[in-house]
């Protein structure tokens, strides 16, 4: 499933990965392939990926999460 | 001969002014591509926020859009008036000020007179021209510009912001340089608050992705729909003022770029004249010099 995390800046992460965990504002949820699709803003917390790589962690203070056919959008401030 | 000099110390100081004026062109061709490429970084995430919004507010009325997209009575206006901290960039910036005044002349005259047409300046040339004029100036955030980025401006927004839901001002406008290319740049002026029903980002004319939006997945949205758009009208806001500023910052360095092109052409003009000058009154002073010495000789074979 591809993942974009997307600032007004600038794009901090593009790559394959097998699963994100978001910190929801209903709660933190994870994303795996072939998850529904799904809107949610996002509270302050860490976004953690984990790729082909090993995982990563982003910290975030806010933002949206999108999902549509494994393909995951994250507008990060 | 002293003119002779006087003609050599001019060359010489235009030249030195042309050396400069080459040297802010090639200064400002740089950051104008560093500003370009931060206006590309933002696009991806407008693009994105907006489709999002078009997503969620296609099922919803316009009335659940929240304080920040319900028109009000316009009594208290803020107007925001984004240039530079810098001059010698041809009129960027007096065209943005001579909007703005303007506007609050024109437009907003009868609010003026009550005292409630506010200023909020973003660029030293636009604080200093509204400092002289106490009863609309508020303030500025010139420092933005020291380090542009979308924390800095999301600041400014959030307290425009709270000033607008607290009812300190019933709508608020952007005026700004619009970066068509290098060479042009239009003054407009935006709306930022109230938000537009669908949104300033929105494209105008028909949606072409309709058949798209047709095959839409079903979201499942979290926490709800309602939360999601007032969640995200601040962000598109905040998108709008930092659009603005990035599109006034990659104008202020187009227009530098153009007008100090244009002093170093009209530089290389004069220095052509004045070599031209200096060339014929040192001819003159050679010939005057031959004719002296010619006579002197006439003179003594005489």
């Amino acid at each position: 499933m591809h993942l974009d995390i997307i600032t007004p800046d600038k794009k901090i992460y593009s790559g394959e990965v097998t699963s994100v965990s978001v910190p929801g504002t209903g709660g933190r949820f994870q994303i795996l392939k072939n998850h529904a699709p799904i809107i949610s803003s996002l509270m302050g917390g860490k976004i953690k990926v984990e790729d082909s790589e090993g995982s990563k962690e982003f910290d975030v203070k806010g933002g949206v999460v999108e999902n549509l056919k494994n393909n995951v959008i994250i507008l990060a401030e | 001969m002293a003119n002779l000099k006087e003609v050599r110390i001019r060359i010489a100081s235009v030249i030195s002014t042309q050396q400069i004026t080459k040297a802010m062109k090639m200064v400002s061709a740089a950051k104008l591509r560093r500003a370009q490429d931060a206006i590309v970084q933002m696009r991806p995430y407008a693009a994105k926020l907006r489709e999002m919004m078009e997503n969620i507010s296609d099922s919803l009325d316009s009335s659940t859009g929240g304080v920040f997209a319900t028109a009000r009575p316009v009594n208290k206006v803020l107007i925001i008036a984004v240039n530079s901290n810098r001059g010698l960039c041809g009129g960027f910036n007096t065209n943005v000020n001579r909007a703005v005044n303007k506007l609050v002349r024109e437009d907003y005259a009868a609010q003026v007179k009550e005292g409630n047409v506010k200023v909020l300046a973003i660029g030293k040339k636009a604080a200093d021209f509204f400092n002289k004029q106490p009863n609309v100036y508020a303030g500025n955030h010139n420092d933005v510009y020291l380090k542009l980025s979308f924390d800095a401006v999301s600041a400014i927004a959030d307290k425009v912001m709270k000033e607008f839901a607290d009812g300190n001002y019933d709508k608020v406008e952007v005026v700004y340089n619009q970066f068509k290319n290098a060479a042009v740049q239009y003054v407009i002026t935006e709306q930022v608050l109230p938000m537009a029903p669908h949104g300033p980002l929105t494209p105008k004319g028909g949606t072409p992705n309709a058949q798209e939006k047709g095959m839409k997945a079903d979201y499942i949205f979290e926490p709800n729909k309602e939360e999601l758009v007032l969640d995200l009208i601040p962000k598109s806001i905040k998108i709008q003022l930092y659009k603005a500023i990035l599109d006034s910052h990659a104008s202020e360095h187009g227009a530098r770029m153009t007008a100090m092109n244009k002093a170093t052409d009209n530089a290389g003009d004069i220095l052509k004249a004045l070599r031209l000058e200096y060339n014929k009154r040192r001819q003159a002073a050679i010939t005057g010099e031959i004719l002296e010495i010619v006579a002197g000789a006439e003179a003594l074979n005489g």
